[in-house]
């Protein structure tokens, strides 16, 4: 019963991975699609419409132009993209179930579990977000990445289901881990709307760029989306940090202890803080606060794969020898 | 030309560049990267043998870093110089920043502005009702949703929001709580480890830990006396057949503790659940077997005897351990070798553990040597290493006897009639960490603080709202203080709310 469905859910995850690569293909379509009608509207109408935008405070610098000038013709490789990515997601969260009831604990134990787990909240944010912004433009880079996550999961991570070791035996394994791995989700969309961001204002200073990001949101608006996620994802990992301390203090007797683990969990939250305060310092908005928001990323990554595998610390829950 | 700066026009500039935000943001930074090596190296509190180790492979190396105390990398001059004025900039923040939200909280919303247009989400409609009436429902609406409002003419002004700078201030504020708490209290505190074999008992004094590490206040009468023992520790396996490996599925250690005026009372360690006895927390570490070894001279006198901790090599707890012997024999001797506790033998006639568990079957296998054990030079030496350069091999590897193999119960001869070796039962150990820290409980308060004042921070908007009765007009505008990307959505709200409840 165990291994027929570990089994099945590991053929799960193999089909969320096809399906997902799809969705990629047709969010890439999508985007040469973009850039080349965006290159005949700009041809008919060289001064791109700088239609009033009503007042707001802070002023726009660029006409958003996926309002005024909706680009035609691209959305239903969008709309494929979309609508696959939804049903990856939904044979993706049947994997982690069957795995879950597989091992007979959560399935979020190891780093195969983890990293199935996280990108599953990748998606989930992205495709959640949707019902808050249009962001299915990014949607290229979350399943390229998740692609890649999950085919780096199940052929470098993978181990199969095993009792949960005593160290692991602790209501905190369900709310830590759970937090964690859902605050990378909210990272990873943050970080994918500030590479835009960082593209989109490439552009507006006059610089060559691909010609997709004319149908992007100014470089202002994805600053703000990204700027919305990303202090959803760091409140997440302030709780994970805490009640990271919280489960040290139960199981190794000290809430603090510098462990290599621990030091990564704290240079992320001192990033994003840092990405925080940059938001609110003069001449670090725009283009320097989304570096700190990529970097940050770029940080939860590394502490994700990296120091999960190859430093030595107390957090060893990777399952690999 | 500028003025020149004295002492205190300096002292004032230099303050003014460390409380600013720049400055601040930079420090935040650099304090991230000041972490990262504090990952890469090994750390003497949290991995002392590694650090150890990097000495031993590289000792070069090794003194280039420490010069720079990059395996104390958090106690290290650099990183603490970081966070210091870090602490001191946030608290040149904190204070006048208070001052400022103190006033704010007294005072009413400011007048209107004159001109409306150019705020966000202006809006203007044609109205028909009488200003008076207009502005007084407005008024009511906006108090309805938790605005503070002041009547000005024709125009009320509102603003809501406070509780975001409030979170702010108690977010930095117990930011500093936090670090004075561990800083200062957590000195008071000290941690300590002790193998402990099942029937030996532990009082609380400094002499009974292996190892002791005082906070920088630490005195003795922290130390509250209290007895402990193990009395029993059970742990299950489970078997993969996947992988033929064995998976640990639960410890539990049976212990009983007894305070200065109490009975012996029974209480349960487990992994992820410490005890708590005379003012400290036992945690459950490790665990292993520790055979009861016996040496006799050759007219059967003990000459040594006791439960000795084998350390595990591997998930089947196969285990190593040592034995020294430096009086009462014509040699001092010593014994190193392994401990199987389900032995397997191997084609080579060398043995394996096939589990963690004790059938009954166990075996013991050792090595002897005979020679000067350096135990009389005064320098500390480890008792579950052996460094057999020096000695003389008497059993085992090339020594042309075969080692010492021993099943429970068991006795046998050592060579050259120097005595004998019994191994006479198995008892179990555990390993744990005491600690006492009087700061967890502070640390929670203000890490509870810290999280709810950033939630509020981050998601009260704070924003001002004006609506205005002009010439047979109504006009809405709003104004953000900070982050508020959904203040147009609430400008448009209200009007529309304000509107219907006029009628129009």
């Amino acid at each position: 019963m165990t291994e027929t469905l570990a089994a099945y859910s590991l053929v799960a995850i193999y089909s969320a991975i096809a399906i997902y690569a799809l969705a990629f293909i047709a969010f890439v379509l999508d985007l040469s699609r973009r850039a080349a009608v965006a290159q005949t509207v700009t041809a008919q109408q060289p001064v791109a419409a700088r239609a009033y935008q009503g007042s707001t405070l802070v002023a726009e610098k660029a006409p958003p132009a996926t309002e005024a000038t909706p680009v035609s013709g691209t959305t239903r490789y969008q709309r494929i993209g979309f609508a696959l990515t939804a049903l990856a997601l939904v044979v993706h969260v049947a994997s982690i179930v069957m795995r879950g009831i597989a091992a007979g604990h959560v399935p979020w134990s190891n780093l195969f579990e983890f990293a199935c787990l996280g990108a599953g909240f990748m998606v989930a944010v992205f495709l959640a977000v949707q019902l808050w912004r249009d962001v299915r433009f990014i949607g290229a880079f979350v399943t390229g990445l998740v692609v890649l996550l999950l085919g780096l999961a199940t052929v470098n991570f993978y181990v199969p289901v095993t009792p949960l070791p005593p160290p692991l035996q602790s209501i905190w394994l369900y709310i830590h881990v759970f937090v964690a791995t859902l605050a990378t989700g909210f990272f990873a969309v943050g970080g994918a709307l500030s590479i835009a961001q960082l593209m989109q204002s490439r552009r507006e200073s006059g610089k060559s760029a691909p010609g997709f990001l004319r149908s992007f949101p100014a470089s202002e608006r994805l600053e703000t989306m990204a700027n919305r996620l990303v202090i959803v994802g760091f409140a997440l990992w302030t709780f994970t940090l805490m009640a990271g301390a919280i489960w040290a203090e139960r199981a190794w007797g000290r809430y603090w202890g510098w462990d290599t683990k621990e030091v990564w969990t704290f240079i992320i939250w001192v990033v994003f803080a840092g990405y925080i305060h940059a938001r609110a310092t003069r001449g670090w908005r725009g283009n320097p606060s989304a570096w700190l928001a990529i970097i940050g990323f770029a940080a939860v990554l590394f502490n994700f794969t990296v120091v999960n595998l190859f430093f030595n610390g107390l957090h060893s829950y990777s399952g690999l020898k | 030309m500028q003025p020149r700066l004295g002492p205190a026009g300096w002292l004032r500039w230099g303050w003014r560049q460390l409380t600013s935000m720049r400055t601040a943001l930079v420090l935040l930074l650099l304090l991230a990267l000041a972490a990262i090596p504090g990952s890469l190296v090994p750390q003497r509190t949290s991995d002392p043998n590694g650090v150890l180790q990097f000495q031993q492979n590289d000792p070069e190396t090794y003194d280039v870093l420490n010069r720079f105390g990059l395996f104390e990398t958090f106690s290290s001059p650099w990183f603490s110089a970081i966070y210091i004025l870090l602490f001191v900039s946030l608290i040149g923040c904190i204070v006048p920043r208070t001052k400022h939200h103190l006033d704010a909280l007294r005072a009413r919303p400011p007048r209107t502005p004159a001109h409306l247009e150019r705020l966000a989400g202006f809006e203007s409609a044609p109205s028909g009702t009488e200003p008076e009436r207009a502005i007084a429902e407005a008024q009511k609406l906006l108090k309805a949703s938790g605005y503070r409002t002041e009547r000005y003419g024709t125009s009320v002004s509102a603003e809501r929001g406070y509780l975001r700078e409030t979170g702010n201030l108690v977010f930095h504020s117990a930011l500093v709580g936090m670090l004075v708490t561990v800083g200062v209290f957590g000195g008071f505190g000290y941690t300590g480890q002790r193998v402990l074999v099942q029937g030996e008992p532990f009082t609380n004094v400094r002499a009974s830990y292996d190892s002791f590490s005082p906070g920088r206040f630490f005195d003795e009468t922290a130390l509250e006396p209290y007895s402990m023992r193990l009395d029993d520790f059970q742990a299950r396996y489970q078997f993969d057949l996947t992988t033929a490996t064995w998976h640990s599925t639960d410890f539990t250690a049976s212990l009983s503790t007894r305070t200065a005026d109490g009975e012996w009372t029974p209480a349960t360690l487990k992994v992820n659940s410490p005890v708590s006895v005379g003012g400290t927390d036992v945690y459950l570490l490790g665990n292993g077997y520790a055979p009861v070894i016996t040496v006799r001279d050759p007219d059967g006198n003990a000459v040594f005897s006791g439960a000795v901790p084998f350390l595990p090599q591997d998930a089947n707890l196969t285990s190593r351990g040592v034995v020294k012997v430096p009086d009462g024999l014509g040699e001092q001797l010593a014994l190193y070798g392994f401990f199987y506790p389900d032995p397997l033998e191997l084609a080579d006639g060398t043995f394996t553990s096939f589990s963690p568990s004790d059938k009954g079957e166990s075996l013991v296998s050792l090595f002897a040597y005979t020679g000067d054990l350096g135990l009389d030079d005064g320098v500390g030496v480890n008792a579950y290493t052996l460094d057999p350069t020096s000695l003389t091999q008497i059993a085992g590897g090339k020594s042309g006897t075969p080692a010492l193999q021993l099943k429970e119960g068991e006795t046998v001869q050592l060579p050259g009639g120097l005595g004998s070796v019994e191994y006479e039962g198995l008892r179990r150990y555990v390993s744990l960490d005491i600690h006492h820290d009087i700061t967890a409980t502070g640390a929670l308060v203000f890490a509870l603080l810290i999280l709810g004042g950033l939630l509020v921070s981050l998601f009260v908007p704070r924003r001002r709202i004006w609506v205005k009765a002009v010439r047979g007009r109504l006009e809405y505008a709003g104004l953000a203080r900070g982050e508020d990307p959904t203040l147009a959505a609430a400008v448009a709200d209200l009007a529309r709310r304000h509107r219907e409840s006029l009628g129009e």
